[in-house]
């Protein structure tokens, strides 16, 4: 049997990533166990969980009915049983089903028992748009589990983000929503000695991936990427700009963002979840609570719009790209931009 | 995991894939009516969807459609189900009953613009009586039952006829749905196209009982019926609908079908499904046996043949011509009807992408020159 020890991983998609995590999760502990629709001899619809029902055994490695609350009401119960659950909800759009055993159980239960009952859930959930797929395959729900207390949310960025991550959700004990940015997983990374752990950050912590002097751009998931581009086109213009990782969505890393903010005076929060109520809210209030007297602007947020998600041929205009981001950019560093020109219209 | 076999042969049918007529007594006398005009045209209807799905496919692998879920094999179930329909049925369908909705006169080019990912909105529900399409599974079913209860309240002879898979059933939605339709008596019809898999699920997975079974345990009366059966079909559905109309409550039909291309564009059966499956399921295709019956009774096969090609390939040749001639939606449509009143948000954030747009010296109704992360900087256009 492969394990995280004896496997040797080289240049490895984000899928892959996910993959030898899982199975290093699987090999590592017994009391693992997969769960979800198309996850066995598919290996998903993603193929995240491919080879592991043959590897583990359909014990291990659970095609579940087609029934979210099912799935996740039922890895409820296997927590009381001491089994630590990974179950996979196949689109962000339908997780909704399983809505009510997530907010009203799985993030509930450890409190509710003082502490006696732990609930080792991590929840896998493909998220976030730019792949062209129909209604219900594109959303970004991250908000409404951030606002439930009990739970916490993930989201990992990279193959080698992915690689550890997966890994430390399914070690936690608290339950972990866990966002995978769908149109990343088949970017390759090489992980060449990444067994070693070097560069690995504890779950909650959120990451510098591009230091800077100007501006900070707080973002997760897809749009760290973008973000990263942003913040190259943006030096061409003699600006500077650090691009944190979020990482953890809940709780949030508020000194990493601190530190930069309090460094560059200047703050842009850029994800592709609606405006309205979104993370990009808290993290803005939360930073202007803390740092009001070293911001040199207020936070600015560029975000998807306050739409349901449309139809793929209008994806371009409603995902924040990289000029979206330059734009915001702009504002913070009060250039001329779309909304000094909207203001004075 | 040992699953159960749900694929046994316990359903009603009156056509034997060898195309024998069996004398069935509970339904014959639904579609004694049928003049041999008629029966042609079933076979007709048959032949024009499986061509929209063949089209439709060979649209998505030419790139004109991102995806396309099949319907192969099922056109008996669609056929004989949208056939048994009175224009007053409301439809209330998922995403693979395309057949179904074309026979109720929704435009297969319209439909399939959903498909392209040019638009969640096509038809007016209310034109044709039909829902938009679901995705989310089994939602529908709750739908049905509630606009069911509205015809009841309003005192309407008609019916609302949920359609759904297998696998759908397993959903706490399509449960629930049964216990509301049994508790109001509600006119709903549920009709399950067990096609066999859910994706890469065998029906054994969601269910260790024929599906049908499971409805009776709500109170509901239900049906398994040869779904490549399309006379079988028929029969049962007009008799279900005619029940439900006149005061009988819901009913249950499962439809005994097989899926026989992939799930969508986007799946590979080979990974997991056995291809003398397949094989066994070819032999029962359901053009074949009514075709079969058809020549048996003495019908001039060779012009119902010719006939029906011709109204397929008609079909077929609008479709691409339309297809390619789709209008794209311009970004100004990302806004519209949001709500169904003005809303200051969406103002804002549309004037406000506007401006925004200007700076490209793009507008809200053009379609050029800003894309995903395609322009340089922003810098560049200031
Ligand atoms: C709530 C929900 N969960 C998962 C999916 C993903 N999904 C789409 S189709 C499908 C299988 C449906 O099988 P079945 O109900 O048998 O209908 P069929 O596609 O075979 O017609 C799944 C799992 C979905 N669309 N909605």
């Amino acid at each position: 049997m492969k394990t995280s020890q004896t496997e040797k991983l080289g240049k490895t998609t984000f899928g892959g990533a996910l993959n030898a995590g899982l199975r290093a999760a699987l090999a590592n502990h017994p009391k693992v166990l997969l769960m979800g629709e198309d996850i066995g001899k598919l290996g998903g619809v993603f193929r995240i969980t491919d080879g592991l029902q043959a590897e583990f055994g359909e014990q291990r490695v659970l095609d579940s009915p087609l029934a979210e609350s099912g799935i996740i009401g039922t890895a409820v119960g296997l927590a009381y049983r001491g089994y630590r659950s990974v179950p996979e909800i196949q689109f962000d759009g339908f997780v909704y089903p399983a809505f009510d055993q997530i907010v009203s159980q799985v993030a509930k239960i450890h409190y509710r028992t003082s502490g006696a009952v732990t609930m080792p859930i991590t929840i896998r959930i493909p998220f976030g748009g730019g792949i062209g797929s129909p209604e219900h395959h594109s959303e970004s729900p991250e908000a409404y589990f951030v606002h439930t207390p009990g739970l916490r949310v993930v989201s990992p960025s990279s193959p080698a983000e992915a690689y550890w991550m997966i890994q430390d959700a399914i070690a936690c004990d608290d339950p972990v929503i866990f966002f995978e940015p769908k149109r990343h997983y088949h970017e390759k990374q090489d992980l060449t000695g990444i067994e070693e752990g070097k560069d690995r950050l504890p779950l909650g912590a959120a990451r510098i991936v591009r230091p800077g002097e100007h501006v900070t751009i707080v973002s997760y998931g897809a749009l760290v990427k973008t973000s990263l581009s942003a913040a190259t086109a943006a030096e061409d213009d003699g600006i500077s700009v650090e691009v944190i990782d979020l990482r953890s969505l809940s709780p949030i890393d508020f000194g990493t963002i601190e530190a930069s903010v309090r460094k560059t005076g200047r703050l842009v929060i850029a994800h592709e979840a609606a405006l309205t109520g979104g993370l990009g809210a808290e993290i803005a209030a939360s930073v202007t609570e803390r740092c009001f007297h070293y911001l040199e602007h207020a936070p600015v947020r560029v975000t998807g719009w306050d739409l349901p998600y449309p139809p793929s041929k209008l994806e371009k205009h409603h995902l924040p790209d990289m000029d979206r981001i330059l734009d915001g950019v702009d504002r913070v560093l009060d250039r001329p931009n779309s909304y000094s020109r909207f203001e004075g219209k | 995991m040992e699953l159960s076999a749900a694929g046994d042969d316990h359903f009603e049918q009156m056509l034997k894939p060898c195309g024998e007529r069996v004398p069935n007594p509970l339904n014959d006398r639904w579609i004694n009516d049928l003049t041999d005009a008629d029966l042609a045209s079933l076979y007709q209807d048959m032949v024009v969807i499986r061509r929209l799905d063949t089209e439709a496919t060979a649209l998505q692998r030419q790139g004109e459609l991102a995806l396309w879920p099949p319907l192969l094999g099922q056109e008996a179930s669609q056929v004989g189900a949208a056939r048994a329909l009175q224009n007053k049925d409301f439809i209330f369908p998922s995403y693979r009953e395309s057949g179904v909705l074309v026979l109720r006169g929704v435009s297969p080019t319209e439909l399939m613009r959903v498909w392209r990912g040019s638009s969640t909105t096509t038809w007016n529900p209310y034109d044709h009586n039909v829902a938009s399409p679901q995705i989310i599974i089994g939602a529908q079913t709750h739908h049905a039952v509630g606009y069911a209860m509205g015809l009841g309240m309003d005192g309407e002879e008609a019916a609302a006829v949920s359609f759904f898979g297998d696998g759908a059933t397993s959903q706490g939605d399509v449960n629930e749905a049964m216990v509301f339709a049994a508790t109001y008596h509600a006119p709903a019809v549920f009709f399950c196209q067990n096609n066999h898999w859910a994706i890469s699920e065998p029906v054994g997975l969601q269910s260790q009982t024929h599906i049908a079974d499971r409805a009776r345990g709500f109170g509901i009366p239900a049906v398994r019926v040869d779904g490549n059966d399309v006379l079988a079909v028929l029969a049962v559905t007009r008799r279900a609908l005619e029940q439900a109309r006149h005061g009988g409550g819901p009913f249950f039909i499962e439809a005994v079908t097989y899926r026989m291309g992939p799930h969508t564009t986007a799946d590979d059966p080979t990974r997991y499904r056995d291809q003398g499956e397949l094989e066994h399921w070819k032999g029962r295709d359901p053009l074949d046996r009514m075709a079969k019956y058809l020549a048996q009774s003495g019908a001039d096969m060779e012009q119902i043949e010719k006939d029906a090609q011709a109204a397929a390939d008609e079909m077929a040749a609008v479709v691409r011509a339309e297809i390619k001639q789709t209008v794209e939606p311009t970004a100004r449509d990302l806004f519209t009807h949001v709500y169904s009143e003005e809303h200051p948000r969406i103002n804002e954030q549309r004037d406000h992408y506007e401006a925004y747009l200007q700076q490209f010296g793009d507008s809200l109704d053009g379609n050029g020159a800003n894309g995903n992360g395609a322009g340089g900087s922003a810098g560049a256009a200031r």
